[in-house]
């Protein structure tokens, strides 16, 4: 029950750690690299606030093993968009239509969202809502959100 | 959580050494019930042993008249790829409904099989479908393979390989979900075969199991609502405050019926009565 070598790459800067096994992703994100736009709302993988992107992919991380990324690509909210430049347009389009209130999940969502545009760029709205299963929002009653996916073109 | 020991073997030999040596050990695929579970000290392994490297177990391939599945390929793959879509396209829209878009790039079909779940989704395939599970020792029938809710007939030093599913002439699977847990309440997988039809239901009862009367009556030529009307007489439909038994018997009837509906109007877009 020894710590284990892993390397991290995340937002593209690689971090070598020794950890746990039982360290979950999103802990060793937060806790130690500082990524605190990784939120932690449920760890029981229900409300997606931790969704981040693992070669591309939106998962939760609370509900992975930091073992499990070695060696992977992890990008967080605050790789999505290069520092002092433009937001993404995922981003800027959750401002335009006031797809947030208390931003608490709101990383996770816009995560998962960018994900899921770049794959279904012509998605109508039930498909978006339907993309939204696994993020919760206790704010916004989702329809800014799924508004804000709408006006999105990539 | 607490912790434990972690190994990813680099081949299924190494794996299977793994197994016999660490008693307290636990096959770990996507984790997505096994993490949750082991969060709360439902499971509680010594050892993980992550079958993510062995890359044998991943991929779906067509023989003669068999889908077969490696048990690491994901949700989110069976639901996308091709030739699932081409073969057993309701296998597709089965997998596309599982859980949320987050845990289906994550979560397997192995696993999902070999957790046994009586609400989880493929069993309802895998009866009507007639799934062979193929493990690292033997070849196994879907009515040996599963024994009770969350048991398998898998040995301790077993691991699932592969599944291969019976291709269809035509196939639709309906599941009414739990509204917070998505889950199936019922879920209905209706099959057409050259000799006749195969009806897997899961979710309302204890264990999943066979519609044997509607089969017949599909058969025998009844329609949807004909379907309808046929009730699966059991006694261990599941009960509770939210769907107490009666309910998840009407809800079976209700999602085999749907289901026969969408196959015998398998172009047209999905259709939902008297929910």
């Amino acid at each position: 029950m020894s710590a284990y070598p892993v390397t991290l790459i995340v937002n593209n800067t690689e971090y070598r750690l020794r950890i746990p096994a039982n360290a979950l992703l999103s802990d060793v994100l937060r806790e130690e690299l500082r990524f605190t736009g990784v939120r932690i709302g449920c760890d029981t993988s229900q409300c997606g606030c931790c969704t981040i992107h693992v070669d591309g992919e939106a998962i939760k991380s609370c509900t992975m093993l930091a073992l499990q990324a070695s060696g992977r690509e992890i990008k967080t909210i605050e790789g999505l968009a290069p520092t002092n430049g433009p937001l993404h347009p995922v981003q800027q389009a959750m401002i335009d239509c006031h797809g947030l209130q208390c931003g608490f999940c709101t990383p996770g969502v816009v995560m998962n969202l960018v994900d899921f545009l770049e794959r279904n760029p012509k998605a109508d709205e039930a498909a978006i809502r339907r993309a939204l299963n696994g993020n919760l929002c206790r704010c916004t009653g989702y329809q800014h959100i799924v508004d804000a996916a709408l006006s999105v073109s990539f | 959580m607490y912790n434990f020991s972690f190994v990813s073997p680099e081949s299924l030999a190494e794996a299977e050494s793994v197994l016999a040596a660490e008693s307290e050990s636990q096959l770990f695929a996507g984790g997505m019930t096994l993490l949750p579970s082991m969060k709360v000290r439902l499971a509680a392994p010594d050892t993980l042993i992550d079958l993510s490297k062995l890359s044998d177990l991943r991929g779906i391939y067509k023989t003669n008249d068999h889908l077969e599945i490696g048990a690491m390929t994901r949700h989110f793959d069976v639901e996308t790829n091709l030739m699932v879509k081409q073969t057993i396209p309701a296998l597709s829209n089965l997998a596309s409904n599982i859980a949320d878009r987050q845990v289906r790039y994550r979560g397997t079909i192995g696993g999902a099989l070999s957790n046994a779940d009586p609400a989880a989704d493929y069993p309802a395939a895998a009866l009507a479908l007639e799934a062979k599970f193929i493990t690292n020792h033997r070849e196994i029938t879907v009515e040996d393979f599963f024994v009770d809710m969350f048991t398998t007939s898998l040995g301790r030093e077993e691991i699932l390989c592969s599944i291969k599913f019976k291709i269809p002439i035509s196939a639709a699977y309906v599941k009414i979900p739990h509204s917070a847990s998505g889950y199936a309440m019922a879920g209905a997988f209706v099959a057409k075969f050259d000799d006749g039809y195969q009806v897997g239901i899961t979710g309302a009862a204890s264990m999943y199991f066979r519609h044997h009367a509607m089969e017949s009556a599909l058969n025998a030529g009844a329609d949807a609502e004909a379907c309808y009307s046929i009730a699966a007489t059991r006694s261990d439909y599941m009960s509770d405050t939210y769907a107490p038994a009666i309910y998840r018997e009407n809800l079976v009837r209700v999602a085999a019926s749907d289901a026969v509906r969408n196959l015998s109007e398998a172009r047209q877009p999905k259709k939902r009565h008297k929910t």
